[in-house]
């Protein structure tokens, strides 16, 4: 049995002082139910998450106290992705015929703050100032542009894109685009990535209404099927955030094993995805994921920015929405943000942003501490 | 050094030989796959088993890769002596220990726009701050011409 999306709900993401978290999760939750023509009523069950907002299932004091099944995620950046995942296997398995997915939160200014002790380092690492993910993310580029010849450049061109593409998007964070200039004079955060490369951590709501495919076109004339939904985490000798020793042989990454089960699953390969969302805490990110989930060779990157294949006009347009780096990063609703705006792109609903030639198949990436990422494939 | 041993205390026990002329990090090496880990520990995450030996790791390496952190990283955790008018950027990096591993580590140096992939570095011990009325020691590592 495939499993269909019937209804998207988002919370524009940023900062809304005047609602808690968990208000812009339920404003999410109700737009998505609205969306589908369907009530609170009828869900069977929903798997949400929020990191830094309460818990994802206070939502039933304001959706209603329908006795529902109501399963709290929590798993680091790919929380949103997890808790899809969990709505997917609900319905595969023949257990439940229609739940939601939800996911929200509402996080402080500045940057992250990391308790080492928590993610089962020493106090120490903390002390002396490592536990700092913009200091992953800096080393981790830095190894690949030494590897593979990217430039400053194409790290810029990243940025530059994506804010760009936010300024055709009603629900961004940030709306104004940010000059190739104002980026590169920027200042260093952890080198080579400076502060206009980085997404901030940010507020949002995102919810979605999944059900059995063959019951999905009672709600909708537009389904979005999904086709695979994978989520692992990190093998020994992957280069992740927080590692205090690496393995001298590298592994493939959470990412590449993600990809790769999820391409599996659905029958397809990397040539046949119309529209992906690649997960770009910052400039980077975007970089690398591009290869790690299999749509370009190591340092093709350089030529695919130069040619603008992933503008959204191009071949594969990546982060259509203005991705992370307009967004921000509201941990619990990031990773289905992602798979909103594919299914927008897919439905032809998607604006002033919306990706020519009626997009049929579309692919979203997220990667989170402590090394994890899930991927699902979408089509029409 | 100023002040005595007795007055010295190891950042946290166990990631160093201290007190020590020659100090170096202790790292482990599993018994059943050889792989070396930093800090030490019992099990074994790349063959799942959990029997290994505490050893010395090198005391030089070269920079894998590294980054320049360019803020004053937020208190807590941080506890660095700095403060925002006398932070200056510092270097971390992952230095390769030949045949063990790639330990993540501060980078002393007095210019960090040299910091680059493949410089030679030496682990050095040292005083990192006060607290209590102790030298709080931990470890780093240099630019081998500036040791």
């Amino acid at each position: 049995m495939d499993v269909a999306i019937i209804g998207l709900g988002i919370h524009p993401f940023g900062r809304t002082d005047d609602m808690t978290g968990l208000d812009q999760g339920a404003f999410a939750a109700r737009k998505a139910l609205e969306d589908a023509g369907a009530s609170w009523d009828d869900m069977d069950f929903a798997y949400g998450g929020s990191a830094a907002a309460g818990n994802a299932d206070a939502l039933v004091n304001k959706l209603g106290l329908t006795g529902l099944q109501f399963i709290n995620v929590a798993n680091g950046c790919a929380t949103g992705g997890s808790a899809l995942q969990s709505a997917y296997m609900a319905i595969k398995s023949g257990m439940f015929d229609m739940g939601m997915a939800v996911g929200f939160d509402k996080h402080p200014r500045g940057a992250f703050t990391v308790d080492p002790e928590k993610s089962g380092l020493g106090k120490w690492y903390g002390d002396v100032g490592m536990a700092l993910t913009p200091q992953f993310f800096g080393m981790k580029i830095q190894r690949y542009m030494h590897e593979f010849g990217i430039s400053e450049d194409t790290l810029i061109k990243v940025a530059e894109k994506n804010f760009r593409n936010g300024t055709l998007n009603p629900n961004a964070w940030r709306q104004k685009a940010i000059s190739y200039d104002e980026i590169k004079a920027s200042p260093m955060v952890c080198d080579p990535l400076r502060k206009y490369m980085f997404c901030s951590p940010a507020e949002g709501g995102c919810a979605m209404i999944l059900c059995r495919a063959d019951k999905a076109k009672q709600f909708t004339s537009k389904p979005i099927y999904l086709k695979a939904v994978s989520v692992k985490t990190r093998n020994f000798g992957s280069f992740e955030v927080f590692t205090q020793a690496q393995a001298l042989d590298r592994a493939d990454s959470p990412t590449v094993k993600a990809s790769k089960a999820a391409f599996e699953l659905a029958g397809i390969g990397p040539e046949d995805i119309d529209v992906a969302q690649l997960q770009d805490t910052e400039s980077g990110a975007e970089i690398m994921h591009m290869s790690e989930n299999g749509f370009c060779a190591d340092g093709d990157q350089e030529k695919w920015f130069a040619e603008g294949h992933t503008e959204i006009n191009g071949k594969l347009p990546v982060n259509t929405d203005g991705g992370c780096l307009a967004n921000g990063e509201p941990i619990g609703a990031s990773g289905l943000r992602q798979v909103h705006e594919v299914a927008l792109q897919l439905r032809g609903d998607a604006g002033k942003r919306q990706v020519p030639n009626q997009p049929k198949t579309g692919y979203t990436h997220v990667y989170g501490a402590p090394g994890l990422s899930g991927v699902t494939i979408l089509s029409v | 050094m100023a002040t005595s041993v007795a007055n010295q205390v190891p950042i946290a026990e166990g990631l160093f030989t201290w007190p020590s002329n020659d100090p170096r990090l202790l790292g482990s090496k599993c018994k059943n796959c050889g792989v070396v880990l930093f800090p030490a520990q019992s099990s074994c995450p790349a063959c799942c088993t959990e029997d290994s030996d505490v050893i010395e790791l090198e005391r030089r390496g070269k920079i894998w890769t590294f980054t320049i952190q360019n803020f004053l990283p937020n208190r807590p955790p941080y506890e660095g002596p700095e403060t925002p008018e006398t932070f200056k950027p510092y270097g971390v990096g992952y230095v390769e220990l030949a045949d063990q591993t790639r330990v993540e580590a501060r980078i002393q140096t007095d210019d960090v726009s040299k910091l680059h992939i493949g410089q030679d570095v030496e682990l050095v011990v040292e005083k990192y701050i006060e607290r209590d009325g102790k030298d709080i020691i931990s470890f780093f590592f240099k630019p081998v011409d500036e040791v």
